[in-house]
Protein backbone atom coordinates (compact mmCIF):
# COMPACT_ATOMS: atom_id res chain seq x y z
CA UNK A 1 0.00 0.00 0.00
CA UNK A 2 0.98 3.24 -0.69
CA UNK A 3 2.26 6.35 1.93
CA UNK A 4 -0.98 7.62 3.71
CA UNK A 5 -1.13 11.44 2.87
CA UNK A 6 -1.24 11.61 6.97
CA UNK A 7 0.14 9.34 9.47
CA UNK A 8 -0.10 10.07 12.84
CA UNK A 9 1.78 7.97 15.36
CA UNK A 10 0.95 8.04 18.98
CA UNK A 11 0.27 11.61 19.26
CA UNK A 12 -0.72 12.94 23.26
CA UNK A 13 -1.45 15.72 24.56
CA UNK A 14 -2.34 16.92 27.96
CA UNK A 15 -3.39 20.38 29.67
CA UNK A 16 -2.12 20.15 33.36
CA UNK A 17 -3.69 16.84 34.55
CA UNK A 18 -6.38 16.46 31.87
CA UNK A 19 -5.04 14.15 28.68
CA UNK A 20 -7.07 15.78 25.89
CA UNK A 21 -5.24 13.32 23.62
CA UNK A 22 -4.00 9.81 24.55
CA UNK A 23 -1.47 7.75 22.12
CA UNK A 24 -3.62 8.92 18.58
CA UNK A 25 -2.60 6.71 16.10
CA UNK A 26 -4.55 7.46 12.52
CA UNK A 27 -3.60 7.32 8.85
CA UNK A 28 -5.48 9.09 6.25
CA UNK A 29 -4.97 7.61 2.67
CA UNK A 30 -4.55 9.21 -0.99
CA UNK A 31 -7.77 10.87 -2.18
CA UNK A 32 -9.67 9.74 0.82
CA UNK A 33 -13.03 11.61 2.97
CA UNK A 34 -11.58 10.85 6.50
CA UNK A 35 -14.44 11.52 9.24
CA UNK A 36 -13.21 11.95 12.71
CA UNK A 37 -16.49 11.84 14.78
CA UNK A 38 -16.74 11.71 18.68
CA UNK A 39 -18.78 13.30 21.41
CA UNK A 40 -17.74 16.74 22.96
CA UNK A 41 -14.66 16.53 24.46
CA UNK A 42 -13.35 13.90 23.16
CA UNK A 43 -10.18 15.99 22.21
CA UNK A 44 -11.28 16.69 18.15
CA UNK A 45 -10.33 19.65 18.45
CA UNK A 46 -6.92 19.46 20.30
CA UNK A 47 -6.08 16.96 17.84
CA UNK A 48 -6.52 19.37 14.75
CA UNK A 49 -5.14 22.11 16.32
CA UNK A 50 -1.46 19.61 16.91
CA UNK A 51 -2.33 18.49 13.06
CA UNK A 52 -2.22 22.16 11.88
CA UNK A 53 0.96 23.26 13.92
CA UNK A 54 -1.35 25.92 16.10
CA UNK A 55 -0.59 23.11 19.58
CA UNK A 56 2.71 21.40 20.01
CA UNK A 57 1.79 17.84 20.73
CA UNK A 58 3.82 16.11 24.15
CA UNK A 59 4.72 13.38 22.72
CA UNK A 60 4.31 11.26 19.19
CA UNK A 61 5.02 12.37 15.74
CA UNK A 62 3.13 13.64 12.66
CA UNK A 63 4.12 12.42 8.68
CA UNK A 64 2.62 14.26 6.24
CA UNK A 65 3.29 12.79 2.94
CA UNK A 66 6.08 10.93 4.50
CA UNK A 67 8.01 13.67 5.86
CA UNK A 68 7.90 14.23 9.67
CA UNK A 69 5.83 17.42 10.32
CA UNK A 70 5.93 17.20 13.85
CA UNK A 71 8.00 20.24 15.04
CA UNK A 72 7.41 22.38 11.95
CA UNK A 73 5.75 25.75 11.97
CA UNK A 74 2.36 26.40 11.09
CA UNK A 75 2.57 28.54 8.30
CA UNK A 76 4.97 25.74 6.39
CA UNK A 77 2.96 23.08 6.92
CA UNK A 78 0.29 25.14 4.62
CA UNK A 79 2.84 25.57 1.96
CA UNK A 80 3.50 22.05 2.30
CA UNK A 81 -0.25 21.40 1.60
CA UNK A 82 -1.91 20.73 5.40
CA UNK A 83 -4.13 23.17 5.72
CA UNK A 84 -7.34 23.63 8.51
CA UNK A 85 -10.43 25.57 8.50
CA UNK A 86 -11.69 26.49 11.96
CA UNK A 87 -14.86 25.43 13.90
CA UNK A 88 -15.33 28.64 15.01
CA UNK A 89 -15.61 30.93 12.35
CA UNK A 90 -12.09 32.58 11.75
CA UNK A 91 -11.91 35.20 8.88
CA UNK A 92 -11.49 38.62 8.41
CA UNK A 93 -14.67 40.93 8.94
CA UNK A 94 -13.52 44.33 8.03
CA UNK A 95 -12.46 43.22 4.52
CA UNK A 96 -14.36 42.30 1.97
CA UNK A 97 -14.71 38.71 0.44
CA UNK A 98 -12.84 39.02 -2.24
CA UNK A 99 -9.73 40.68 -0.41
CA UNK A 100 -10.42 37.60 1.77
CA UNK A 101 -9.74 35.17 -0.30
CA UNK A 102 -6.85 37.37 -2.23
CA UNK A 103 -5.02 37.19 1.35
CA UNK A 104 -5.12 33.52 1.65
CA UNK A 105 -3.72 32.99 -2.10
CA UNK A 106 -0.72 31.58 -2.35
CA UNK A 107 2.22 33.60 -4.25
CA UNK A 108 4.14 31.17 -5.90
CA UNK A 109 6.57 33.88 -7.38
CA UNK A 110 8.56 35.41 -4.72
CA UNK A 111 7.00 38.94 -3.43
CA UNK A 112 9.87 40.98 -3.02
CA UNK A 113 9.54 44.65 -3.53
CA UNK A 114 5.96 44.68 -5.48
CA UNK A 115 5.20 43.49 -2.09
CA UNK A 116 6.09 46.59 -0.52
CA UNK A 117 5.01 49.00 -3.06
CA UNK A 118 2.77 47.71 -6.06
CA UNK A 119 -1.44 48.84 -4.90
CA UNK A 120 -3.05 45.89 -3.82
CA UNK A 121 -5.52 46.76 -6.36
CA UNK A 122 -3.41 46.32 -8.80
CA UNK A 123 -2.82 42.84 -8.39
CA UNK A 124 -5.21 41.22 -10.98
CA UNK A 125 -4.32 37.62 -11.32
CA UNK A 126 -4.79 37.86 -7.07
CA UNK A 127 -8.46 38.39 -7.50
CA UNK A 128 -9.01 36.81 -10.77
CA UNK A 129 -8.22 33.53 -8.46
CA UNK A 130 -10.22 34.88 -5.67
CA UNK A 131 -12.94 35.58 -7.85
CA UNK A 132 -13.00 32.08 -9.15
CA UNK A 133 -12.60 30.80 -5.33
CA UNK A 134 -15.74 32.91 -4.31
CA UNK A 135 -17.86 30.92 -6.63
CA UNK A 136 -16.37 27.46 -5.59
CA UNK A 137 -18.03 27.93 -2.78
CA UNK A 138 -21.26 29.73 -3.58
CA UNK A 139 -20.26 33.29 -2.93
CA UNK A 140 -20.46 34.69 -6.70
CA UNK A 141 -21.95 38.40 -6.56
CA UNK A 142 -21.19 38.35 -2.57
CA UNK A 143 -17.15 39.38 -3.38
CA UNK A 144 -17.87 42.63 -2.57
CA UNK A 145 -19.70 42.79 0.66
CA UNK A 146 -17.61 42.92 3.93
CA UNK A 147 -17.38 39.40 4.81
CA UNK A 148 -18.37 40.59 8.43
CA UNK A 149 -21.67 41.33 6.70
CA UNK A 150 -22.63 37.92 5.30
CA UNK A 151 -25.05 35.91 6.57
CA UNK A 152 -23.63 32.81 9.17
CA UNK A 153 -23.60 30.08 6.53
CA UNK A 154 -22.20 32.59 4.02
CA UNK A 155 -19.15 32.68 6.64
CA UNK A 156 -18.84 29.15 6.93
CA UNK A 157 -18.54 28.82 3.22
CA UNK A 158 -15.99 31.42 2.99
CA UNK A 159 -14.55 30.04 6.02
CA UNK A 160 -13.72 27.14 4.28
CA UNK A 161 -12.78 29.04 0.81
CA UNK A 162 -9.67 30.29 2.85
CA UNK A 163 -8.59 27.55 3.18
CA UNK A 164 -9.01 26.11 -0.54
CA UNK A 165 -7.53 29.26 -1.78
CA UNK A 166 -4.23 27.76 0.07
CA UNK A 167 -4.49 24.91 -2.64
CA UNK A 168 -4.35 22.21 0.12
CA UNK A 169 -3.89 18.54 -0.41
CA UNK A 170 -5.19 17.34 2.81
CA UNK A 171 -8.06 19.73 4.25
CA UNK A 172 -8.85 19.51 7.85
CA UNK A 173 -12.40 20.86 8.54
CA UNK A 174 -13.04 21.58 11.66
CA UNK A 175 -17.37 21.27 12.02
CA UNK A 176 -18.05 23.09 9.10
CA UNK A 177 -21.45 22.93 9.14
CA UNK A 178 -21.79 23.83 12.81
CA UNK A 179 -24.65 26.16 13.27
CA UNK A 180 -25.58 25.79 9.77
CA UNK A 181 -29.50 25.47 9.51
CA UNK A 182 -31.22 22.31 7.32
CA UNK A 183 -30.52 24.03 3.77
CA UNK A 184 -27.49 25.89 5.13
CA UNK A 185 -25.84 21.94 6.00
CA UNK A 186 -27.11 20.83 2.29
CA UNK A 187 -25.00 23.71 0.22
CA UNK A 188 -22.17 22.87 2.93
CA UNK A 189 -22.53 18.69 2.18
CA UNK A 190 -22.72 19.54 -1.45
CA UNK A 191 -19.88 21.81 -1.62
CA UNK A 192 -17.13 19.50 0.11
CA UNK A 193 -19.11 16.57 -2.41
CA UNK A 194 -17.81 18.72 -5.19
CA UNK A 195 -14.07 18.57 -3.56
CA UNK A 196 -14.13 14.92 -3.23
CA UNK A 197 -11.75 13.18 -5.71
CA UNK A 198 -9.55 16.64 -5.84
CA UNK A 199 -8.05 16.90 -2.72
CA UNK A 200 -7.95 14.76 0.56
CA UNK A 201 -10.16 15.58 3.71
CA UNK A 202 -9.72 14.87 7.31
CA UNK A 203 -13.85 15.55 8.41
CA UNK A 204 -14.40 16.29 12.30
CA UNK A 205 -18.22 16.82 12.51
CA UNK A 206 -20.84 15.96 14.47
CA UNK A 207 -23.22 15.83 11.74
CA UNK A 208 -23.88 12.00 11.53
CA UNK A 209 -25.91 12.67 8.15
CA UNK A 210 -23.06 14.69 6.44
CA UNK A 211 -20.72 12.16 7.84
CA UNK A 212 -22.16 8.73 6.01
CA UNK A 213 -22.80 10.68 3.52
CA UNK A 214 -19.02 11.88 2.64
CA UNK A 215 -16.89 9.41 4.41
CA UNK A 216 -15.02 7.07 2.79
CA UNK A 217 -13.15 6.00 6.45
CA UNK A 218 -14.52 7.32 9.66
CA UNK A 219 -12.34 7.03 13.25
CA UNK A 220 -13.83 7.50 16.37
CA UNK A 221 -12.05 9.54 18.89
CA UNK A 222 -13.50 8.99 22.63
CA UNK A 223 -11.94 10.49 25.62
CA UNK A 224 -8.76 11.18 23.61
CA UNK A 225 -8.31 7.76 22.18
CA UNK A 226 -9.36 6.23 18.68
CA UNK A 227 -11.88 3.55 19.50
CA UNK A 228 -12.11 2.50 15.97
CA UNK A 229 -11.41 3.30 12.34
CA UNK A 230 -13.18 1.36 9.30
CA UNK A 231 -15.25 2.14 6.58
CA UNK A 232 -18.84 3.58 7.42
CA UNK A 233 -20.42 0.45 7.13
CA UNK A 234 -18.57 -1.42 9.76
CA UNK A 235 -18.58 1.85 11.90
CA UNK A 236 -22.03 2.03 11.49
CA UNK A 237 -22.34 -1.80 13.37
CA UNK A 238 -19.41 -1.49 15.78
CA UNK A 239 -21.50 -2.26 19.64
CA UNK A 240 -18.16 -0.16 20.78
CA UNK A 241 -19.19 3.08 18.73
CA UNK A 242 -22.59 2.17 19.24
CA UNK A 243 -22.38 2.05 23.11
CA UNK A 244 -19.70 5.48 23.12
CA UNK A 245 -21.22 7.26 20.71
CA UNK A 246 -24.36 6.83 18.22
CA UNK A 247 -26.23 5.59 20.48
CA UNK A 248 -29.72 5.97 18.75
CA UNK A 249 -28.56 8.43 16.51
CA UNK A 250 -28.46 6.00 13.13
CA UNK A 251 -30.90 3.29 14.47
CA UNK B 1 -10.33 62.07 -6.32
CA UNK B 2 -11.49 63.98 -3.74
CA UNK B 3 -8.97 62.80 -1.11
CA UNK B 4 -6.01 63.86 -3.63
CA UNK B 5 -7.61 67.31 -3.73
CA UNK B 6 -7.82 67.94 -0.49
CA UNK B 7 -4.23 66.80 0.15
CA UNK B 8 -2.65 69.13 -2.62
CA UNK B 9 -4.98 72.00 -0.43
CA UNK B 10 -2.73 70.88 2.57
CA UNK B 11 0.73 70.34 1.47
CA UNK B 12 0.54 73.97 -1.07
CA UNK B 13 -0.86 75.54 2.95
CA UNK B 14 2.18 73.96 4.44
CA UNK B 15 4.64 75.07 1.43
CA UNK B 16 3.36 78.94 1.71
CA UNK B 17 3.04 79.06 5.69
CA UNK B 18 6.92 79.91 6.17
CA UNK B 19 6.63 82.99 3.42
CA UNK B 20 3.07 84.32 5.08
CA UNK B 21 4.94 83.79 8.81
CA UNK B 22 7.39 86.03 7.35
CA UNK B 23 5.25 88.63 5.77
CA UNK B 24 3.23 89.00 8.57
CA UNK B 25 6.63 88.89 10.99
CA UNK B 26 6.09 86.27 13.23
CA UNK B 27 9.48 84.20 11.50
CA UNK B 28 9.87 82.93 15.45
CA UNK B 29 6.83 80.29 14.65
CA UNK B 30 8.51 78.88 11.39
CA UNK B 31 10.94 77.18 13.90
CA UNK B 32 7.78 75.72 15.69
CA UNK B 33 6.31 74.96 12.63
CA UNK B 34 9.10 72.84 11.27
CA UNK B 35 9.02 71.20 15.11
CA UNK B 36 5.48 70.11 14.01
CA UNK B 37 6.63 68.50 10.83
CA UNK B 38 9.41 66.60 12.31
CA UNK B 39 7.21 65.22 14.87
CA UNK B 40 4.31 64.41 12.33
CA UNK B 41 6.74 61.92 10.80
CA UNK B 42 7.74 60.08 13.76
CA UNK B 43 4.09 60.10 14.90
CA UNK B 44 3.29 58.75 10.95
CA UNK B 45 5.73 55.88 11.63
CA UNK B 46 4.12 54.79 14.80
CA UNK B 47 0.73 54.86 13.13
CA UNK B 48 2.26 52.86 10.54
CA UNK B 49 2.77 49.53 13.61
CA UNK B 50 0.23 50.59 15.73
CA UNK B 51 -2.54 51.95 13.76
CA UNK B 52 -2.07 49.33 10.94
CA UNK B 53 -0.39 46.53 12.86
CA UNK B 54 -1.86 46.62 16.24
CA UNK B 55 1.13 46.39 17.90
CA UNK B 56 0.58 48.87 20.85
CA UNK B 57 4.75 50.16 21.57
CA UNK B 58 5.41 52.05 24.34
CA UNK B 59 8.73 52.71 23.22
CA UNK B 60 8.98 54.58 20.40
CA UNK B 61 10.73 56.81 21.54
CA UNK B 62 13.34 54.63 22.21
CA UNK B 63 13.85 54.34 18.35
CA UNK B 64 13.53 58.69 17.78
CA UNK B 65 16.45 59.04 20.44
CA UNK B 66 19.01 56.16 19.04
CA UNK B 67 18.55 58.44 15.96
CA UNK B 68 19.02 62.00 17.50
CA UNK B 69 22.05 60.21 19.77
CA UNK B 70 23.98 58.89 16.64
CA UNK B 71 23.96 61.78 15.25
CA UNK B 72 24.61 63.94 18.28
CA UNK B 73 27.78 60.93 18.27
CA UNK B 74 28.96 61.70 15.31
CA UNK B 75 28.89 65.54 15.40
CA UNK B 76 30.56 65.18 18.78
CA UNK B 77 33.58 63.04 16.95
CA UNK B 78 33.61 65.76 14.03
CA UNK B 79 30.52 63.87 11.47
CA UNK B 80 28.79 66.60 10.37
CA UNK B 81 28.13 65.05 6.93
CA UNK B 82 24.22 64.68 6.63
CA UNK B 83 24.57 61.95 3.64
CA UNK B 84 26.67 59.84 6.44
CA UNK B 85 24.85 60.83 9.59
CA UNK B 86 21.26 60.44 8.57
CA UNK B 87 21.02 57.21 7.26
CA UNK B 88 23.18 56.18 10.09
CA UNK B 89 20.78 57.40 12.56
CA UNK B 90 17.92 55.26 10.44
CA UNK B 91 20.60 52.25 10.56
CA UNK B 92 21.18 52.54 14.49
CA UNK B 93 17.61 52.62 14.80
CA UNK B 94 16.67 50.25 12.70
CA UNK B 95 18.57 47.96 14.67
CA UNK B 96 17.72 49.05 18.16
CA UNK B 97 14.10 48.15 16.53
CA UNK B 98 15.55 44.31 15.43
CA UNK B 99 16.80 43.85 18.54
CA UNK B 100 14.03 45.19 21.10
CA UNK B 101 11.38 43.78 18.26
CA UNK B 102 12.89 40.00 17.80
CA UNK B 103 11.31 40.30 21.65
CA UNK B 104 9.23 42.32 22.16
CA UNK B 105 6.82 40.64 19.29
CA UNK B 106 6.23 37.54 20.94
CA UNK B 107 4.24 38.76 23.75
CA UNK B 108 0.74 39.82 23.02
CA UNK B 109 -1.29 43.14 24.91
CA UNK B 110 -0.72 44.36 28.12
CA UNK B 111 2.19 42.37 27.94
CA UNK B 112 3.52 43.69 24.66
CA UNK B 113 3.48 47.59 25.79
CA UNK B 114 4.92 46.74 29.14
CA UNK B 115 8.23 45.31 27.35
CA UNK B 116 8.22 47.53 24.97
CA UNK B 117 8.69 50.62 27.88
CA UNK B 118 10.83 48.73 30.04
CA UNK B 119 13.10 48.37 26.63
CA UNK B 120 12.89 52.21 26.30
CA UNK B 121 13.51 52.87 29.81
CA UNK B 122 16.69 51.14 29.89
CA UNK B 123 17.73 52.47 27.03
CA UNK B 124 16.82 56.23 28.51
CA UNK B 125 19.23 55.47 31.80
CA UNK B 126 22.11 54.29 29.46
CA UNK B 127 22.05 57.58 28.34
CA UNK B 128 21.70 59.03 31.49
CA UNK B 129 24.58 57.45 33.05
CA UNK B 130 26.80 57.95 29.64
CA UNK B 131 28.94 60.25 30.53
CA UNK B 132 31.24 60.54 27.72
CA UNK B 133 28.55 61.81 25.76
CA UNK B 134 26.80 64.13 28.29
CA UNK B 135 25.36 61.70 30.03
CA UNK B 136 22.07 63.88 32.56
CA UNK B 137 22.74 66.89 31.10
CA UNK B 138 22.69 65.95 27.11
CA UNK B 139 25.05 66.84 24.09
CA UNK B 140 25.17 69.96 22.75
CA UNK B 141 25.82 70.26 18.80
CA UNK B 142 28.34 72.63 17.65
CA UNK B 143 25.75 73.37 14.70
CA UNK B 144 23.59 71.51 11.91
CA UNK B 145 24.23 68.64 9.68
CA UNK B 146 26.07 69.74 6.00
CA UNK B 147 23.80 68.46 3.35
CA UNK B 148 26.06 70.32 0.61
CA UNK B 149 24.13 71.15 -2.71
CA UNK B 150 24.32 74.64 -1.96
CA UNK B 151 22.01 74.18 1.03
CA UNK B 152 22.91 75.88 4.31
CA UNK B 153 20.69 73.91 7.39
CA UNK B 154 21.32 76.72 9.22
CA UNK B 155 19.08 78.72 7.73
CA UNK B 156 15.16 78.51 9.10
CA UNK B 157 13.58 78.71 5.86
CA UNK B 158 15.70 76.04 4.31
CA UNK B 159 15.44 73.87 7.27
CA UNK B 160 11.91 73.80 7.13
CA UNK B 161 11.52 72.98 3.79
CA UNK B 162 14.02 70.21 3.95
CA UNK B 163 11.82 68.98 6.81
CA UNK B 164 9.19 69.46 4.92
CA UNK B 165 10.13 67.58 2.13
CA UNK B 166 11.26 64.96 3.42
CA UNK B 167 7.82 64.25 5.71
CA UNK B 168 6.30 63.95 2.54
CA UNK B 169 8.55 61.47 0.66
CA UNK B 170 8.68 59.14 3.68
CA UNK B 171 5.53 59.92 5.03
CA UNK B 172 4.24 59.45 1.91
CA UNK B 173 6.12 56.18 1.50
CA UNK B 174 4.72 54.56 4.36
CA UNK B 175 0.90 55.08 3.04
CA UNK B 176 2.46 53.32 -0.13
CA UNK B 177 3.00 50.41 1.70
CA UNK B 178 -0.20 50.53 3.35
CA UNK B 179 -1.94 50.73 0.66
CA UNK B 180 0.47 47.66 -0.99
CA UNK B 181 0.18 43.82 -0.24
CA UNK B 182 2.81 44.19 2.36
CA UNK B 183 -0.23 46.29 4.18
CA UNK B 184 -2.87 44.76 3.65
CA UNK B 185 -1.11 41.55 5.54
CA UNK B 186 -0.14 43.64 8.09
CA UNK B 187 -3.95 44.75 8.71
CA UNK B 188 -4.68 41.83 8.33
CA UNK B 189 -2.83 40.00 10.79
CA UNK B 190 -4.36 42.68 13.40
CA UNK B 191 -7.63 41.64 12.51
CA UNK B 192 -6.97 38.07 13.19
CA UNK B 193 -3.20 36.92 13.53
CA UNK B 194 -4.32 33.10 13.68
CA UNK B 195 -6.07 32.81 10.72
CA UNK B 196 -3.36 34.57 8.83
CA UNK B 197 -0.80 31.83 10.47
CA UNK B 198 -3.22 28.68 9.53
CA UNK B 199 -3.16 30.05 5.51
CA UNK B 200 0.23 30.23 5.47
CA UNK B 201 1.85 33.85 6.53
CA UNK B 202 4.68 33.91 8.62
CA UNK B 203 3.33 36.49 10.50
CA UNK B 204 5.99 36.83 13.24
CA UNK B 205 8.24 38.16 10.37
CA UNK B 206 6.16 40.39 8.95
CA UNK B 207 5.51 42.20 11.62
CA UNK B 208 8.96 41.83 12.91
CA UNK B 209 9.73 43.81 9.22
CA UNK B 210 6.80 46.75 10.01
CA UNK B 211 8.78 47.23 13.52
CA UNK B 212 11.59 47.54 12.34
CA UNK B 213 10.96 49.95 9.24
CA UNK B 214 8.92 52.30 11.79
CA UNK B 215 12.06 52.38 13.97
CA UNK B 216 13.89 53.52 10.79
CA UNK B 217 11.71 56.31 10.05
CA UNK B 218 11.67 57.32 13.64
CA UNK B 219 15.49 57.31 13.53
CA UNK B 220 15.29 59.69 10.90
CA UNK B 221 12.68 61.46 12.87
CA UNK B 222 15.35 61.75 16.06
CA UNK B 223 18.36 63.28 13.45
CA UNK B 224 16.51 65.96 11.88
CA UNK B 225 14.97 66.25 16.04
CA UNK B 226 18.72 66.51 16.95
CA UNK B 227 19.78 69.07 14.16
CA UNK B 228 16.57 71.52 15.15
CA UNK B 229 17.70 71.87 18.46
CA UNK B 230 21.23 71.57 18.12
CA UNK B 231 21.15 69.37 21.55
CA UNK B 232 20.54 65.45 22.48
CA UNK B 233 19.12 64.78 25.83
CA UNK B 234 17.90 61.23 27.12
CA UNK B 235 14.16 62.42 27.37
CA UNK B 236 14.22 62.45 24.21
CA UNK B 237 13.93 58.32 25.12
CA UNK B 238 11.71 58.83 28.19
CA UNK B 239 8.63 57.16 28.23
CA UNK B 240 6.68 60.61 28.50
CA UNK B 241 8.08 61.31 25.17
CA UNK B 242 6.61 57.70 23.65
CA UNK B 243 3.17 58.20 25.33
CA UNK B 244 3.35 61.90 23.96
CA UNK B 245 3.63 59.94 20.38
CA UNK B 246 1.29 57.67 21.08
CA UNK B 247 -1.28 60.08 21.98
CA UNK B 248 -0.70 61.68 18.82
CA UNK B 249 -1.56 58.98 16.68
CA UNK B 250 -4.46 58.34 18.73
CA UNK B 251 -5.84 61.75 18.78
CA UNK B 252 -5.04 62.45 15.27
CA UNK B 253 -6.92 58.40 14.43
CA UNK B 254 -4.82 55.18 14.45
CA UNK B 255 -5.03 53.08 11.07
CA UNK B 256 -5.86 56.08 9.24
CA UNK B 257 -3.16 57.71 6.07
CA UNK B 258 -2.75 61.00 8.25
CA UNK B 259 -3.79 60.14 11.55
CA UNK B 260 -0.10 60.41 12.59
CA UNK B 261 0.49 64.14 11.11
CA UNK B 262 -2.65 65.24 11.97
CA UNK B 263 -2.24 64.36 15.87
CA UNK B 264 1.06 65.97 16.11
CA UNK B 265 0.23 68.78 14.45
CA UNK B 266 -2.93 69.01 16.80
CA UNK B 267 -0.68 68.04 20.00
CA UNK B 268 1.79 70.41 19.69
CA UNK B 269 -0.32 73.36 18.46
CA UNK B 270 -2.94 72.81 21.33
CA UNK B 271 0.42 73.11 24.04
CA UNK B 272 1.42 76.20 22.68
CA UNK B 273 -1.67 78.26 21.71
CA UNK B 274 -2.20 77.32 25.81
CA UNK B 275 0.98 78.17 26.94
CA UNK B 276 0.05 81.67 25.38
CA UNK B 277 -2.73 81.54 27.80
CA UNK B 278 -2.34 79.90 31.23
CA UNK B 279 0.50 78.65 33.06
CA UNK B 280 -2.14 75.79 33.93
CA UNK B 281 -1.24 74.56 30.15
CA UNK B 282 -1.01 71.35 30.43
CA UNK B 283 -4.60 70.74 31.83
CA UNK B 284 -6.34 72.62 29.17
CA UNK B 285 -4.42 70.39 27.47
CA UNK B 286 -5.51 67.23 28.42
CA UNK B 287 -9.42 68.69 28.83
CA UNK B 288 -9.26 69.16 25.21
CA UNK B 289 -7.68 65.59 24.63
CA UNK B 290 -10.29 63.86 26.68
CA UNK B 291 -12.95 65.82 24.86
CA UNK B 292 -11.28 64.81 21.13
CA UNK B 293 -10.91 60.92 22.63
CA UNK B 294 -15.04 61.57 24.02
CA UNK B 295 -16.57 62.96 20.94
CA UNK B 296 -14.33 61.73 18.24
CA UNK B 297 -13.20 58.34 19.54
CA UNK B 298 -11.71 57.37 15.75
CA UNK B 299 -9.63 59.87 16.00
CA UNK B 300 -9.60 63.57 14.47
CA UNK B 301 -8.72 62.56 11.07
CA UNK B 302 -12.02 61.01 10.70
CA UNK B 303 -13.62 64.40 11.02
CA UNK B 304 -11.67 65.16 7.87
CA UNK B 305 -14.23 62.71 5.98
CA UNK B 306 -11.39 60.40 4.89
CA UNK B 307 -12.67 57.03 6.72
CA UNK B 308 -10.46 54.96 7.79
CA UNK B 309 -10.14 51.82 5.30
CA UNK B 310 -10.69 48.58 6.87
Amino acid sequence: MSTPVLDVRGLSRHFGGLQANADINLAVREGEVHALIGPNGAGKTTFIAQLSGLLRPDEGHVLFMGADITHMSAHRRVHAGLVRSFQITSIFPPFSVLDNLALALRQDASPGLSDLLRPWRAHAALFEQARQIAAQVGLAGREALAAGALAHGEQRQLEVGLALATRPHLLLLDEPMAGLGPEESERMIGLLMGLKGRLCMLLVEHDMDAVFRLADRISVLVAGRILASDVPEVIRINPDVRRAYLGDEIG
Amino acid sequence: MKAGWRLAVVIAVLVGLPLLLQAADQGFYIGFATRMLIYALAAASLNFILGHGGMLSFGHAAFVGAGAYTVGILAAEGVTNAWVAWPSAMLVAALAALAIGAMSLRTRGVYFIMITLAFAQMMYYIFVSFKAYGGDDGLNMAGRSVIGMGLDLKDELTWYYLCLGLLILVAGFLNRIVDARFGRILEAIRVNETRMEAVGHATFGRRLAAFVLAGAVAGLAGALLANHAGFVSPKLMHWTQSGMLMVMVIVGGAGHRYGGPIGAVVLLGLEEVMAEFTQYSQLGVGLVLLAIVLFAPGGLALMFGNRRQA
